[in-house]
């Protein structure tokens, strides 16, 4: 079954099309979930409440957008939406003291030095992977989404835009602030 | 001679192979005489390497909750 025809059966309300529907992309759009949210509970009922969004919403969907793309908008919403109820960003970052800082030479205030070990060596450590998690945390979420969506989920710049109803040069300048923060907040843990 | 600024700027273009070749050509030069900025670099590549490969602990879909959410759509075609 293609895209258009499943979309066609979720519009008739058929319960054939909605299995199908979640045998597809239900393991994407679950690891999308517990990407954004801490707690596997969260994340479970955010598919749930977003699989509902979807059913209710399935007449509005434009044919002219992809199925895939507007499931993840679907889903980020949700769980942006789940974040904001629980106000729990207590101790996200200012991305602007974590981006690099210059001399009026154009030379870096403060020097990078090399990292000591590849990311492959420090990720085979589970405190290590706990630690980027943490980080990828700590990031304004009007970056980390957009960390998550295009470096984590690999999606396009024009899809993650369209997902998240920003521009993709707003997306291009909040990933390259994202990575840069990221690398900060990292940095002391990476360095010899 | 472009200067840090202006590298760590558009470092993005550079790792996503996106500058026009002249551009690439400018940063490479600039590269090659500046350690802070390779670092830079380097640490900037790791950093994508490291978010990319810290997935969530669980990767499987419960089917309990698969059949959760299919009664639940069934309840609201049912309301519908």
């Amino acid at each position: 079954m293609n895209d258009a025809t499943l979309v066609a059966g979720l519009r008739a309300g058929d319960a054939a099309a909605f299995e199908t529907l979640l045998d597809r992309y239900s393991a994407r759009l679950l690891r999308l979930a517990r990407r954004f949210l801490d707690s596997e509970e969260d994340a479970r009922d955010a598919l749930q409440d977003a699989m509902v969004a979807v059913f209710k919403s399935i007449g509005s969907f434009e044919s002219s957008s992809m199925l895939s793309t507007w499931l993840h908008r679907i889903v980020v919403n949700t769980c942006l939406m789940k974040l904001r109820s629980k106000r729990r960003r207590r101790d996200e970052i200012d991305i602007e003291e974590y981006l690099p800082r210059f001399l009026e030479d154009g030379h870096q205030v403060e020097p990078s030095e090399p990292w000591s070990e590849s990311a492959e060596s420090m990720l085979e450590r589970d405190e290590l992977r706990a630690q980027v998690r943490a980080s990828i945390d700590r990031l304004p979420e009007t970056h980390r989404v957009v960390l998550q969506l295009r470096d984590i989920e690999e999606m396009s710049t024009e899809e993650t835009a369209e997902i998240l109803g920003i521009t993709p040069n707003a997306v291009k300048i909040r990933l390259h602030r994202a990575r840069q923060a990221l690398r900060a907040l990292l940095d002391e843990h990476m360095k010899s | 001679m472009i200067v840090c600024r202006e590298v760590i700027a558009f470092l993005d273009d550079y790792v996503a192979e996106t500058l026009d070749a002249e551009r690439r050509a400018e940063f490479d030069r600039h590269l090659i005489v500046c350690r802070s900025c390779v670092a830079y670099l380097e640490s900037y590549r790791e950093t994508i390497r490291m978010a990319k490969a810290a997935p969530p602990a669980i990767e499987d879909v419960p089917p309990e909750l698969i059949t959760a959410i299919l009664a639940t759509l069934a309840r609201n075609r049912g309301e519908g």
